[in-house]
């Protein structure tokens, strides 16, 4: 039990899917089905001793956890301030934190009996990480992916074929992760008997928010552990990026009743607040229902949801989970933007002074811990979520030197 | 008495079904909707189901998504259907009209201010597509009070303590969606909508209208056979589309395109 706050966390969600007023159910009648049947299986299993052994034992055989906790030394001293550890993501198998989601949700679709999955992606991860386990598994496997971002994330498109899936480009809308989001829950109600649907972030209609946040905990829950093994303390901050919430959630959750720890979830500022041109909705966005849930949105006076931007395909959402909207109105986690250039600048800076190269996505916390550490002390600590690989990112990275790969 | 029900009750005295198209406000221009809802009217429609844009429709197949684009690229608004409402009003004080869309631009306006803008509309029912009766507690009570109804969904998946639930909050008619689906799918099951219909009819006295999947006169027949009536959207849009792809911009030719396919439905479901 949280004492200042007095929010036992582990009651939230409650038995609708609501995070204060966050969350819920908002979808059409056809659908609620097939999520009663996902809440009725998920509840069953969550607790089951045979189901967790076989989850852990993914995770450790197949994903390669726990990843390691990495006291970044020299981006410590560059930096000046607080001490740097990477949670290192990046290094599970497919290069993001996105398969510890899609482990346990194969998992829940092998109960089912379900033989075909579907999955939308923004940057390719969500979907690498579904098609992989859909290989694995043998299911079939679709991905729905904004047609604007099979552009920018050519090499995911062409893992996901490899792998054997099915690939679809969404043309509608502003065609990308949102549209995508559309098309598959449109793909869901057409197929709800024997398809089921991976969704890739902490967002989307009860119970995938809770899911999610439960599957991706394993994060904080090895950080924790990390941290005080390692370093023989608590970290006094967190750092992570928000595009849907997960890698942060997962980071999070499990030190929220740990008083002393700050957090920092970090949103894509695009070019600048200010331009109005981002995907920050925690920070310039109002509450209002999308895909299922009732959180923060980036919408225009008529409540039509506008475009986003960001350079980094896996944070250009105009949502976030419902979890994260409540921890912002409860005041517990701090939700901070860092824009396109600083992002760019901290992914440079990491692959210099460490070897490591951060997702783009990951590359928004990486920044702002440095903000963050030189404000800090030197015997303070950091744990920063360093969610993804950034060889996704290359061709990204090139275009913006100039360079034709 | 709200012209919902009250439509209802005149066309079981006089044992006919109702007819009740669908159109997305300011597709494919400003000036077309409100000629085309007259139009609708005089050649045998029952009651209006107006389309309310929304940048995310995740209910409907591809030609009403495009009716939805069309209509948010000339700014179409939920604003401008309770405007385009009132205006219906001026000449037909009596075709009910009820709002089809999705949540987010009620809750944008909230729910005090829809509902208030609604009433002196003259709009008599809503259908939310996303905000199922679990969501929906709040503002079925506000619509209660004003004496709009509030339309609900059941669909084929829908178990019999949910069918007990939806028709016990539900208002004006209960909306089946006749295949698991979007809008303008094409599998149309009949014997599987008649075991539905007969069974949600076993649980309310609501009028039960079946929607998605029809096509034609004989469609929109064969379901208005086994139920109260037939709700009729992507024909009728994907007609407009093709006007528009043309190059039409007299609101007029849109009117007529529509009345021929109203009138061959009304027919099919009279004769
Ligand atoms: C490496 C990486 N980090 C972060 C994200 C953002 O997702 P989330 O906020 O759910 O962690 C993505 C999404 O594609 C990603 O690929």
């Amino acid at each position: 039990m949280n004492e200042k706050m007095n929010i036992d966390f582990s009651q939230v969600p409650d038995a609708r899917g609501h995070f204060g007023p966050y969350g819920g159910r908002f979808v059409s009648e056809t659908l609620i089905y097939a999520l009663d049947e996902l809440e009725r299986i998920y509840r069953s299993l969550k607790d089951d001793p045979e189901f967790q052994a076989q989850f852990d034992y993914d995770l450790a055989h197949y994903v390669g956890r726990p990843s390691p906790l990495y006291f970044a030394e020299r981006w410590t001293r560059e930096t000046g301030g607080a001490r740097l550890f990477l949670k290192r993501e990046d290094l599970n198998h497919t290069g993001a934190h996105k398969i510890n989601n899609t482990i346990g949700q194969a998992l829940l679709a092998k109960h089912t009996g379900k033989r075909r999955v579907i999955a939308e992606t923004g940057a390719g991860q969500h979907g690498v990480a579904t098609a992989t386990v859909a290989a694995r598994l043998g299911l079939e496997c679709h991905i729905f992916m904004g047609e604007e971002d099979v552009h920018r994330q050519s090499l995911n498109v062409y893992r996901m074929k490899l792998l054997g899936a099915t690939v679809i480009p969404v043309t509608s809308g502003s065609k990308t992760l949102k549209d995508a989001m559309n098309e598959a829950m449109r793909d869901w109600v057409t197929n709800v008997d024997d398809t089921f649907y991976i969704i890739g972030t902490c967002a989307g209609p009860h119970p995938y928010p809770e899911l999610v946040r439960n599957f991706q905990s394993v994060i904080g829950r090895e950080a924790r552990q990390q941290s005080l093994a390692q370093a023989g303390q608590l970290p006094d901050a967190l750092v992570a990026c928000v595009g849907g919430g997960s890698n942060a959630i997962g980071l999070f959750h499990p030190f929220l009743e740990d008083e002393s720890v700050a957090m920092y979830g970090v949103e894509a500022g695009g070019f600048g607040l200010a331009t109005g041109k981002h995907a920050a909705p925690l920070n310039d966005g109002i509450p209002g229902v999308l895909h299922g849930n009732r959180t923060y949105l980036m919408e225009d006076e008529n409540g039509q949801i506008i475009e986003t931007h960001s350079i980094s395909a896996g944070l250009d959402y105009p949502g976030v989970g419902p979890e994260h909207a409540w921890l912002k109105d409860i005041g517990r986690v701090n939700y901070v933007t860092i824009d396109d250039d600083e992002a760019m600048d901290a992914f440079r800076r990491l692959t210099k002074v460490e070897g490591i190269m951060p997702a783009l996505e990951s590359s928004h916390a990486v920044a702002y811990a440095e903000k963050l550490a030189r404000q800090m002390d030197p015997e303070q600590m950091i744990v920063v979520n360093l969610s993804g690989r950034g060889d996704k990112d290359i061709l990204t990275v090139a275009e913006i030197d100039g360079i034709t790969l | 008495m709200n012209r919902i029900n009250k439509r209802f009750e005149t066309l079981r005295q006089q044992g006919r079904k109702a007819l009740i198209p669908y159109l997305v406000l300011g597709d494919p221009a400003r000036d077309v909707t409100l000629p085309v809802m007259h139009a609708m009217v005089k050649s045998g429609a029952d009651i209006i189901e107006l389309g309310v844009p929304f940048s995310d429709p995740t209910a409907e197949g591809p030609v009403i998504q495009k009716a939805h684009e069309r209509a948010l690229l000339n700014g179409s608004s939920l604003r401008d259907a309770l405007a385009l409402v009132a205006q219906f009003r001026e000449t037909d004080p009596d075709t009910p009209v009820l709002l089809m869309g999705y949540a987010n631009p009620i809750e944008r306006m909230g729910y005090e201010t829809f509902i208030a803008a609604a009433v002196s509309a003259g709009v008599d029912g809503v259908l939310t597509v996303d905000l199922p009766p679990e969501e929906a507690e709040e503002f079925n009570q506000h619509l209660g009070k004003a004496g709009i109804e509030n339309i609900f969904l059941l669909a084929p998946t829908s178990s019999n303590d949910r069918q007990k639930m939806v028709t016990g909050m539900a208002g004006g008619f209960i909306y089946y969606v006749s295949l698991k689906g979007v809008t303008g799918a094409g599998n149309l099951d009949v014997a599987s909508v008649k075991q539905h219909v007969d069974h949600i009819r076993s649980l309310t006295d609501l009028p039960v209208c079946v929607g998605f999947g029809i096509k034609d006169g004989a469609s929109a027949r064969s379901v208005a056979e086994l139920s109260d009536g037939a709700v009729v959207g992507s024909v009728l849009v994907n007609r407009m589309a093709g006007l528009a792809e043309a190059g039409e911009s007299d609101p007029a030719a849109y009117a007529s395109a529509v009345s021929e396919l109203i009138t061959e439905m009304r027919n099919a479901l009279d004769n």
